[in-house]
Parts: C-alpha cells; sequence; structure tokens
C-alpha cells in the first residue's frame, strides 16, 4: 500500500485536469474530399426527405411542408427544425454531413457555407440531370451558391444593407460616400451622430468591411478566390470607415455596435444615416418608443460614384450527396424555389425572395415598401467572399478591419496583414 | 465530480487486504475478505469502463487526431483532401506561433490568425484565472464568515447569495452584456461614456467583474462548509486565553479553514483557466479578451486536427496547475476525504 508520493498527486491532477477540460475537446473523425461516387448515386430514387432548417421563426416552412405532403403521398417531407443559432445550425449540418449520414436530405445552408460544404464533397452539384433554372433569380444570389463554376445549391432568400436617412434632416438622400460625409455637418448643428453601421468584432464587421471595400471599387478575392487587398481601391474603401472615426463622423459608440445597437440608436434619433438589413423598417415604424417614426427614408448604400455594393445575406438550398431519394429532393428544391413559395416567404417571414421580378409585384410591394431599394441594393450586390476558408477569411477582416477602424494600425497595415492572413488560411496545411 | 473519487478508499482493502492486520480470525474469514476484494472489483468495473469510455476515449482520439494535418485544398478539382501525417508540426504552429506560407513552409503568423493569437490568449486565460479567483477567494471568505454567523433570517441569506451562481453562465453573460452596453446601465448609473466592449481594460474588467459576481458565492459555500467544522470550544478556549480577533483569525480560523480553502481555490483555478462562456457572449473574444478555450472553438471551425493539438496543449497546462497545486500547495482531495471531500459537492 506504499503509493509512490510523487504519483498520488499527479493522479489527481491529472484526473481533475481530465474532467475539468475534456469539454474542450470532441470535434471528431477526418474530412474525406471527393465524394464522386456518392454525387452520382440515387439520382433517379424517390421518397421520403428529410428537410433541415434553423428555427422557423415565423411559421413559414411548417405550411410549405404540410402544402408538399398533401401533394405527394409516396413522398413526404419530414422537417428537422435546428435551433435559432447560426454557429449551431453549421455544427449540426458538419455533424451529420461527415459521418456521412443519408438522414439529412435537404438542407438549409447560409450563403456563406455554401463553398465550405461544396468543397468538402457534401453538397450535390445541381448540374446535368440535377440542374435547376437560375434565370429569373438575381445574379448576386445565383453567385453566392456558385463554386468553382458549378452550382452547389439554390437560392432561395435574399437580403442586402440598405441605408437609412432621416428625410425630416436630409430631403434627397447621398448618392455617393463623400457626398454623405459631406452633410455630416447637419447631424452636428442638430447634435446627433452622423454614420453608423455594425463595427463591433463580429460577423457583422466583415459584412460593413466587405461593403466598404467594395463600394470603393476593391475586393477582397479575386475571380480566382485569392485575397487582392493590396489594391488602392481597397485601401481608399477601408480608410472612408477609418477617417470618418477619427473624424468622429462615425460615433465612437460604434464600434460596439451590432444591428441591434445601431438600430436603437437610429430610432431613438441619435444618427443621421444607418446602414442596416431590411428587417428594422417594421420595427423602427411601428414600435411605440421609435422616434423617428414618420421621419426616415430608405435609399441604396452610398457608393464611389453611385449606388454602393452591399453584402449579400440570405440562405440556399442545397441537396445532400448523401441522400437515397434525390429525385425527390430535387422537386423538393424546386417547389422551395418556386414563385408561389417565394411570394409566400415574403408576405408571411418578411425574406426578400431571389426572384427579380417579385420586388415589383404591387401586392408585395404593398406590405414591403422596402422591396424597390432592396432591388437596387441587391442588383448591385456583391457576395461575401465565396471560399472554403470562410471561417479563417472572415477572421482576418474582422480583426484588421477593427484595429483600423479604431486607429490601431494603418489601413496599409490592416490591409497586408489582411492578406497575409487570408493567404496563409488558403494555404492549407 | 465525486465519481472519480470513490475508488480510491474502496481499493486499498481490497490491495492491501492481508490477513496480516488482522490479528485473530479464522480461515474462513480470510476467504471472505478475498472475495469480497474480488467482488468489488466487480462492482467497480462498470463504472470504471463508462469512465474510460466517456474520459478517456475522447482524450485519445483527440491525442491522436493532433498529429494529422488539417485537411487541404487540391488546387484542381477545388475539393478538401486528407492532410496525412502531421508528426509534432501541429504542436510546433501553435507554440512558436507559426501558419502555413503559400509557398509551403511557414511564416509567422500575421495578425488577423488564431495561429498568431496563441501567447496572447494564453497570457489572457491566466490573467483572467489569477484576477478572478483572487477576487473570489477574499469575497468569498469575507460571504462565508457573515454566513457562519447566528443571525436571524440566515438561512434566507444563504438562498439568497447562492442566486448568481444557480443561474446559466450563458444567461449572465448576456444580461451583462446589456449593462456594459454604450448606452447600458452601466454608463448610466455612473454617468460615464466607457466602451465597456470597446477597448482593451475595461473589456478584461468587465468579464473580471462579471465572473466574480457570478462564482464568488460557489466559493463562499465551500469555505463556509471549512468554518462550519471549527469547533466553537476551540475560539472559546483561545477568547478565555485573552486573544484579539485578529489573533483569532489568523491562528485558528485560517489554519483550520485552509483543507477546505486550498480545494475551493483549485477547483475555481482550473475551472476559469477554462473559461469559455462568459467572454464568448460578453465581448467576443475582441480587445484581447480570448481565452485558450475560445481559440480552441474557433480553430474547430477552421481545422479539427489543429484544434485537437491546441486543446491537447490547453489539457497539459491545466494539468500542470492541478499538479502544482495538489503537490506544493497542498490541495488535498484525496486524502483525509472525510474533513475536505465532503464540502466540495
Amino acid at each position: 500500500m506504499k503509493t509512490p508520493r510523487f504519483l498520488l498527486p499527479a493522479a489527481t491532477a491529472g484526473i481533475l485536469a481530465l474532467t475539468l477540460s475534456a469539454c474542450g475537446g470532441g470535434g471528431g473523425g477526418t474530412t474525406g474530399g471527393g465524394g464522386g461516387s456518392d454525387a452520382d448515386a440515387n439520382m433517379d430514387a424517390r421518397g421520403p426527405i428529410t428537410f433541415v432548417q434553423g428555427k422557423d421563426n415565423n411559421n413559414v416552412i411548417r405550411p410549405l411542408i404540410e402544402k408538399w405532403n398533401a401533394a405527394h403521398k409516396d413522398e413526404q417531407v419530414t422537417f428537422k427544425e435546428q435551433t435559432d443559432q447560426a454557429d449551431q445550425q453549421h455544427d449540426d449540418l458538419v455533424q451529420h454531413f461527415q459521418a456521412k449520414q443519408s438522414d439529412y436530405d435537404v438542407a438549409d445552408v447560409d450563403v456563406v457555407w455554401t463553398a465550405e460544404f461544396a468543397a468538402k464533397g457534401w453538397l450535390q452539384p445541381l448540374k446535368d440531370k440535377m440542374a435547376i433554372d437560375t434565370s429569373a433569380m438575381l445574379p448576386a444570389t445565383v453567385q453566392s451558391a456558385t463554386y468553382k463554376g458549378t452550382l452547389y445549391a439554390a437560392p432561395r432568400t435574399s437580403d442586402g444593407g440598405i441605408l437609412f436617412y432621416r428625410k425630416d434632416l436630409v430631403p434627397n438622400p447621398p448618392k455617393t460616400w463623400d457626398e454623405m460625409m459631406g452633410m455630416c455637418s447637419i447631424a452636428k448643428q442638430n447634435n446627433i451622430g452622423c454614420y453608423a453601421g455594425q463595427f463591433s468584432k463580429y460577423e457583422g464587421l466583415t459584412v460593413n468591411a466587405s461593403e466598404a471595400i467594395n463600394s470603393a471599387g476593391g475586393s477582397v478575392l479575386n475571380k480566382d478566390g485569392k485575397p487582392n487587398l493590396n489594391t488602392a481601391e481597397a485601401k481608399a474603401g477601408l480608410e472612408n470607415l477609418a477617417k470618418a472615426y477619427a473624424d468622429g463622423n462615425i460615433p465612437k459608440e460604434a464600434i460596439t455596435y451590432k444591428e441591434e445597437d445601431s438600430r436603437q440608436a437610429f430610432q431613438s434619433g441619435k444618427l443621421l444615416f444607418l446602414r442596416n438589413w431590411p428587417y428594422v423598417y417594421s420595427l423602427m415604424s411601428t414600435e411605440g418608443s421609435s422616434a423617428v417614426k414618420d421621419k426616415f427614408g430608405m435609399a441604396a448604400l452610398p457608393g464611389k460614384s453611385g449606388p454602393g455594393a452591399s453584402s449579400l445575406g440570405g440562405h440556399n438550398t442545397a441537396v445532400s450527396v448523401y441522400s437515397k431519394h434525390k429525385a425527390t429532393a430535387l422537386d423538393f428544391v424546386k417547389f422551395l424555389t418556386s414563385e408561389e413559395s417565394e411570394k409566400f416567404y415574403a408576405t408571411q417571414g418578411s425574406l426578400a425572395p431571389v426572384l427579380g421580378a417579385l420586388y415589383t409585384d404591387q401586392e408585395l410591394v404593398a406590405k414591403l415598401p422596402y422591396l424597390p431599394v432592396l432591388k437596387t441594393s441587391i442588383e448591385n450586390a456583391v457576395p461575401r467572399p465565396v471560399t472554403p476558408f470562410y471561417p479563417a477569411v472572415t477572421k482576418a477582416i474582422q480583426d484588421n478591419a477593427y484595429s483600423a477602424i479604431k486607429g490601431e494600425k494603418t489601413v496599409e497595415t490592416a490591409l497586408s496583414d489582411m492578406q497575409k492572413s487570408i493567404e496563409s488560411a488558403g494555404a492549407g496545411s | 465530480m465525486a465519481t472519480e473519487l470513490g475508488p480510491t478508499p474502496v481499493k486499498s482493502p481490497a490491495s492491501g487486504g492481508t490477513p496480516v492486520h488482522h490479528a485473530p480470525k479464522g480461515v474462513g474469514e480470510d476467504n471472505r475478505i478475498a472475495s469480497q476484494g474480488r467482488w468489488a472489483s466487480w462492482l467497480l468495473a462498470p463504472t470504471i469502463i463508462a469512465l474510460a469510455t466517456v474520459i478517456v476515449y475522447p482524450i485519445i482520439s483527440a491525442i491522436v487526431m493532433s498529429f494529422q494535418k488539417d485537411a487541404g485544398l487540391d488546387p484542381a478539382t477545388g475539393l478538401f483532401t486528407a492532410g496525412g501525417s502531421a508528426g509534432i508540426q501541429n504542436y510546433v504552429n501553435w507554440l512558436a506561433q507559426q501558419c502555413s506560407a503559400p509557398d509551403g513552409g511557414t511564416v509567422a503568423c500575421p495578425p488577423g490568425t488564431l495561429g498568431g493569437q496563441f501567447w496572447s490568449a494564453t497570457a489572457t486565460t491566466f490573467f483572467f484565472t489569477i484576477v478572478t479567483v483572487a477576487f473570489e477567494t477574499v469575497l468569498g471568505f469575507w460571504m462565508a464568515m457573515i454566513m457562519a454567523r447566528e443571525f436571524r433570517g440566515r438561512s434566507l441569506v444563504r438562498a439568497a447569495v447562492l442566486v448568481p451562481w444557480a443561474i446559466p453562465t450563458a444567461v449572465t453573460a448576456k444580461l451583462w452584456f446589456f449593462i456594459f452596453a454604450f448606452e447600458g446601465i452601466a454608463n448610466k448609473l455612473f454617468n460615464t461614456t466607457i466602451l465597456w466592449t470597446g477597448s482593451e481594460w475595461p473589456a478584461k474588467w468587465a468579464v473580471v467583474i462579471a465572473d466574480v459576481w457570478k462564482t464568488t458565492p460557489f466559493m463562499a459555500l465551500l469555505i463556509l462548509a471549512g468554518l462550519q467544522m471549527i469547533p466553537a470550544e476551540v475560539y472559546e478556549a483561545a477568547k478565555v486565553d485573552g486573544t484579539t480577533a485578529w489573533q483569532r483569525f489568523r491562528l485558528i480560523t485560517l489554519p483550520l479553514v485552509k483543507p477546505a480553502l486550498m480545494v475551493a481555490i483549485l477547483f475555481r483555478t482550473l475551472d476559469a483557466l477554462r473559461m469559455f462562456d462568459l467572454p464568448y457572449i460578453l465581448t467576443g473574444g475582441a480587445n484581447n479578451t480570448t481565452t485558450l478555450s475560445i481559440l480552441v472553438i474557433n480553430q474547430i471551425r477552421q481545422g479539427f486536427n489543429s484544434a485537437a493539438a491546441l486543446s491537447t496543449i490547453t489539457f497539459i497546462i491545466i494539468f500542470l496547475v492541478a499538479f502544482i497545486f495538489v503537490r506544493f500547495l497542498g490541495a488535498n482531495v484525496v486524502e483525509q476525504s472525510g474533513a475536505t471531500g465532503k464540502g466540495k459537492k
């Protein structure tokens, strides 16, 4: 019973450290590439399938599935609802696809995950027998679902940034960034902040920084998917934000803003201009506490010489290569992206359609007055970088844009660091 | 937590249950003891197998993964291909903050990569651990002293003190997130315009404040359990001897409460070293509030195998800290489990 004095503490420490850090581990398996054979299998097979998406907030998807199921007795669709957290939805899909499970036939995929999943070989290429008609869809939305020239998902809903402005103070909205900065004197006279977007260090900053770079004529990635940030255009774009923050045209507290904080600031009358998603429209025009109810207008984001380039939000719908019933899955994808369904997303869930024609539909415009402006926005939109390394790319943009806006490093250094970080991510290991 | 303490006391009679200790006994009794030992190990087997499946297997699988390369992109097809063996490269990359370079080699990680954050995340983790545990110990001790006194409504106070600890950390983090918003209560109350989540030191202190608020009750309860083990006669005797309150605290309370205190500090330290949800929700890891656990989770999205290496490194760091505590600072969680083990649960 003589345990060496040394062993007991070591064993105790080990057990404690194990139990406490075990939760940190996990995530498993190696990533298989290819999937060529899986992609060719089951293309004519029909039968019951499962559709997966995040929380169905406005009860949009359930009525549609009921409608489908009533018409397709032998090809019933089961709805698997995930949480309302994007990260968790992503990880849930990864786990199921990685295990090559056939239980997720059709999945709702955020625009920024599409390239990653396609490169992992998990999404059925929508070509040949599996092709869908994208001619009526807005080009930017199709681009967000295209990886290496192949369409991997069907665009289903879209979203774009809009400039909200105080029409009681600014009769005509600015068309360019410089024009908007020129109007900041109006904000000073009224003792309010001039412009804000979402500049907290999170996904929203990637959206805003990419918009600034794209609107000035630059781009984060070039056509080959390589970073392209050491350019005069990219510099001019990011400098616009950095300079406005240094001048005070973007108020200091905007560095902590996410969508909701920036909405509340505008809604309580503390901002002249706000970049945000269309969802804020109904809140700002109906909420009792809103100080700007009838005092705000909407316009396309300001660019260099005309409308700026918004980043694109929204969701695509993809078919899993492991699905056992791909013919049914494809029909269901077509059903979800049909004009009728698209219209239902807009009326029931205030989700922007991907079909250009619907933006001028009288009935829809009456319900969602921002549609014409949003159409301009999405027509000029550039998808966020379409890359399988999106998590690394978005981090590179966030970290460096954040430092540049706060003035912790120069815009040149920030862009060159951004370039190097993205190169490193793309270099793999 | 109590499960791993179970086997130790039971094992000793099983292995050391030789007849030597028991002076007068017959042959049958010996057999009974031997068979009892075997019986005991059979009874323990399911627990040990369960622990091996849920703790040992994931750890080993993570360690195996950590020696694999992450999937790389085949430039021709644009598809990911498995990376193959990496040797210790993943570990070297983290420790030396090296990232892959386009030419196939490695370069110092540029700002904006996870690899470039390893040492700053380590420093942040230790900063949070040391500062929060220090505050929690002092405040927890103070709260425990108050709760140990006899007064009306004592059980109410004890229950109320537990409230912050009973709230899930994610909820706490969200509450503090609203408090520390620019238009939040903190700035309104003190009439300040601090960007709590927008610059380095305010962000760090915001995390410390939220964590201290949440976990001090845990500390207080563990210390309270220790305080109540001290017999009242010891204090009475000391009073008769004419000691001052400070002397009683220093010479009686502190030494006698030390075993419980050390266990409480050990548990809080290990807990703080893996801090994740509070800074993740409160600041998103911005402004140098990224802890090692946040780094691991972010890395999982960029590549499992490197993340496995990082979580193994984190594990080793926590192991070393736990070892130092147990070996050198006398945090005794196993021996005299009657005295300290009880207060722990």
